[in-house]
């Protein structure tokens, strides 16, 4: 990796006299989150029809802290015989007990759900940022906060799902299939989750290979809820079991978020089947910043857009289109920027970027990176002191960015962004759109008329203006093109998991 | 091409109210979402152990110790100034304040009480705090306070003149009173609580700066809101974009309901993280403030003993 910390000097008149030199000198001490209150199993078996289960394969294998590399604990691997044990107990969960049930008792159950998630998050963040790498300061504000308040906001619709789309009587679809990634495993559960029951479905969910822990601990919360057996089952394990919950004949509704490639095997297998299906794929985000925008906003927008969670986020805003007057002054803020993020142990509570999720990822990240540097961009990355142990990346930019480098065209998943330049409003949307991706778009300016009109024309399935990264159980989320279909919170997200008659 | 450092690098060849308009229109904007966001993030620095008694010391260090009540006597002022020389009696690893800030009669029984020590006095002026009366009569009553003895000139800009756009009355009054401050540190209040927007106190902070200003300062203090964070790093940002573009190096003093050691370290994170280290010394900061001291005290035993102790184990300044 290359460790260039060289600021290029590319204003054309300096003046001498005072420079900002970040980051400053006051050093802060090390402000550790002490992980006592978490407790991990030595092994963890399927949790299927309320109960615990060993994996009929009696296969199991380690997860890791990407950060340590150390192993937190052993997962079952669940194959096709307890894929079809899980489905069963959905199956009777759905058609004895959680379909016939009241909408307000199932609200009853996800409230409590809620509230639990709340009484534990301390527990539930610290084993998030342990088992996937992501700083303590995201796992505490950010994810497990929204993944209760999309539990609060769907007990919410339980009950008013008549209200929801008048005129039409909308039912359950019966079994889902959920498949999610490792970037946000908790609240991706949440978002999969808490829609699938409000409406009346049962749930199957596999999480992913190397974050199955929050999931596990979700487990164990729905137990202690009293939430009935068989209406939110557990199977884990890698590629393979997620391939063959998906496939597996009575299942009514999969629901996957992750790669492109994958979600286009999945949208392959299940044609001809009436098997309902939403896909949350990869992006290819862009941030289109005006001349005419508050520059420093932009800038920790555009910082927070890329480098939050390390970059492992779907909707990441990983190309910047920046108009050519401001080019060389919104770069120079940009690295200025990129000097003050702390990278290092995600349990650090003043991490801002913390440890790439797993060898696998940090490979990929560096051949892509790699590709950029061969490809002739100019690549720029801050001082920085890693950790010895773990997976890390430093936080990277590439200036001088062509359209047809790989870095301009691939989901590289981490913290690099890619920065181009556009001259006018027609340029930055056939830049913005040319992609197979269609997640998000930032668009800064402070000239309202032209956020309208740059909103029109771009396919993102979100458009962000002058923010970035802002999300509501309220707000439907979802894609165009390669990233998918269906949308997730919202009143549209209730439509994915149920069957309106139309 | 390499220029030397020129506040007028800035300014438009000739000063008039359409020009300073332009300019003013061509200093960029500040969007309020975000920067709520990005104080909010930096509120969340966990600033423990040693990295925390560098920060409370550095805050003593920083601090103008202010009295400016109607009621402030000399002996409260030789008081204060004792407070601000050793602020813990007895105790020299404690340091002593940047200044005391007094009104304009204390001046002479500041500067006799701090004679010697390193401690600066600085004095309100310009009709402190409302400002209102004529540009003749504040450079006047500055001319008056430098005679008396003051090390600073804390001044307050015609916000009235600012608000209906009047951009020259306003530059043209700061010159005029930088002129008469001769080498004195002039600060610039732009009594942020008063202005309208963030939009405001950016351009308000630029035009102090291009018009001669050493330090920018949110309030008197006599208003509320007086300093809060978000205003703080809008005018740490113009700052370093005014550096950016003249070389030129203007300080930063957040002043008036500041009361806790928690806020002044939220406010150090602040400008750690936007203007570095540069910026990290009473040269460059300050905190206006009159209650701050003892808490910052108070932390720093605790961090020593591992116990609060009675308040009453502090002096009153």
């Amino acid at each position: 990796m290359q460790d260039t910390s060289k600021v290029t000097d590319t204003t054309p008149a300096k003046t001498t006299g005072a420079t900002i030199d970040l980051p400053g000198d006051w050093r802060y001490a090390p402000s550790r989150q002490s992980s006592a209150p978490v407790t991990i199993a030595d092994r963890y078996g399927l949790f299927i029809n309320g109960g615990w289960q060993r994996p009929a394969s009696g296969e199991w294998f380690p997860t890791i802290n990407p950060s340590t590399e150390e192993t937190l604990s052993e997962i079952a691997v669940a194959d096709g015989a307890d894929v079809g044990r899980a489905v069963k107990a959905a199956r009777n969960a759905y058609e004895e007990v959680w379909g016939p049930m009241s909408g307000t008792e199932r609200a009853k159950y996800l409230f409590r759900i809620a509230r639990m998630i709340q009484e534990r998050a301390r527990e539930i963040a610290v084993l998030e940022t342990m088992d996937g790498g992501k700083p303590i300061r995201e796992s505490r504000d950010f994810d497990i906060p929204q993944a209760a308040a999309h539990f609060f906001y769907h007990a919410g619709w339980a009950d008013k799902l008549e209200y929801a789309f008048p005129g039409i009587d909308p039912k359950p679809l019966g079994v889902a299939a959920q498949v999610i990634p490792w970037n946000f495993p908790f609240l991706m559960l949440a978002w999969k989750i808490a829609p699938a029951l409000a409406t009346g479905n049962t749930v199957v969910l596999k999480p992913a290979e190397t974050t199955s822990l929050t999931a596990l601990f979700f487990a164990s919360i729905c137990d202690e809820a009293g939430l009935p057996p068989g209406v939110v089952n557990l199977v884990t394990g890698a590629g393979e079991t997620g391939a063959g919950l998906v496939s597996h004949p009575d299942v009514d509704k999969v629901a996957f978020t992750g790669s492109t490639a994958v979600g286009k095997r999945i949208q392959a297998d299940l044609a001809g089947t009436s098997k309902k299906l939403t896909l949350e794929l990869g992006g290819k985000g862009a941030h289109i910043v005006f001349d005419d925008a508050a520059l420093d906003d932009a800038v920790e927008g555009v910082v927070n857009g890329i480098f939050f969670n390390q970059g492992h986020v779907c909707c990441a805003g990983s190309r910047l289109l920046v108009q050519e007057t401001i080019h060389d002054r919104f770069v120079d803020k940009l690295k200025r920027r990129l000097a003050t993020l702390r990278v290092g142990d995600p349990l650090d509570k003043n991490t801002d970027v913390g440890a790439i999720n797993s060898r696998a990822q940090l490979d990929k990240i560096t051949d892509l990176v790699e590709s950029g540097v061969a490809d002739g961009a100019e690549i720029f990355q801050p001082r920085c002191d890693l950790p010895e142990r773990g997976f890390w990346f430093v936080p990277t930019l590439f200036t001088d960015v062509s359209q047809s480098h790989r870095i301009a065209q691939e989901e590289i998943f981490g913290p690099v962004l890619s920065i181009l330049t556009f001259r006018d409003p027609e340029e930055a949307v056939t830049k913005a759109n040319n992609t197979p991706y269609g997640l998000s778009a930032g668009v800064w300016t402070q000239k309202g008329s032209r956020i309208l009109w740059m909103a029109d024309r771009l396919d993102a399935g979100v458009v962000w203006a002058n923010t970035f990264n802002q999300f509501d159980p309220a707000s439907p989320f979802g894609g165009y093109k390669e990233s998918g279909f269906g949308r997730e919170g919202g009143r549209h997200g209730l439509l994915a998991y149920m069957d309106t008659g139309i | 091409m390499t220029l030397a450092p020129s506040r007028d690098s800035v300014l438009p060849d000739r000063i008039t109210n359409a020009s300073l308009r332009s300019f003013l229109g061509g200093v960029g904007t500040v969007d309020e979402v975000m920067t709520h966001r990005r104080v909010a993030e930096l509120a969340t620095r966990s600033i423990k152990k040693d990295s925390k008694r560098a920060a409370l010391l550095t805050a003593v260090r920083m601090m103008d110790l202010t009295t400016l009540e109607g009621r402030d006597t000399p002996g409260k002022v030789r008081q204060l100034a004792a407070k601000a020389i050793r602020p813990i009696p007895g105790d020299p690893t404690i340091p002593s304040t940047a200044a005391v800030c007094v009104y304009p009669n204390l001046v002479p029984v500041a500067a006799e009480a701090v004679a010697g020590t390193g401690v600066r006095v600085a004095s309100v002026a310009t009709y402190f705090p409302s400002g209102q009366l004529g540009t003749p009569e504040k450079v006047a009553e500055v001319e008056h306070v430098v005679s008396l003895g003051a090390d600073e000139i804390d001044m307050v800009i015609d916000r009235g003149a600012f608000l209906r756009g009047d951009y020259l009355a306003v530059f043209d009054e700061i010159r005029r009173i930088k002129d008469a401050c001769g080498d004195l540190h002039l600060k610039v209040i732009l009594e942020t609580g008063e202005l309208a927007s963030y939009d405001d106190v950016r351009r308000a902070s630029m035009l102090a700066m291009a018009a001669g200003g050493d330090f920018i300062k949110t309030s008197t203090g006599k208003i509320s809101p007086a300093a809060t964070r978000e205003v703080t790093l809008v005018m740490l940002k113009a700052i370093a974009d005014f550096a950016d573009a003249t070389g030129v190096q203007v300080g930063m003093k957040p002043a008036g309901g500041i009361r806790t050691a928690k806020d002044a370290i939220r406010y150090l994170v602040i400008l750690n993280e936007t203007l570095g280290a540069g910026w990290m010394t009473p040269e460059w900061f300050r905190f206006g403030a009159s209650s701050l001291l003892n808490d910052v005290l108070m932390q720093i035993r605790w961090l020593d003993t591992g116990r609060y102790q009675d308040p009453d184990h502090f002096t009153e300044a």
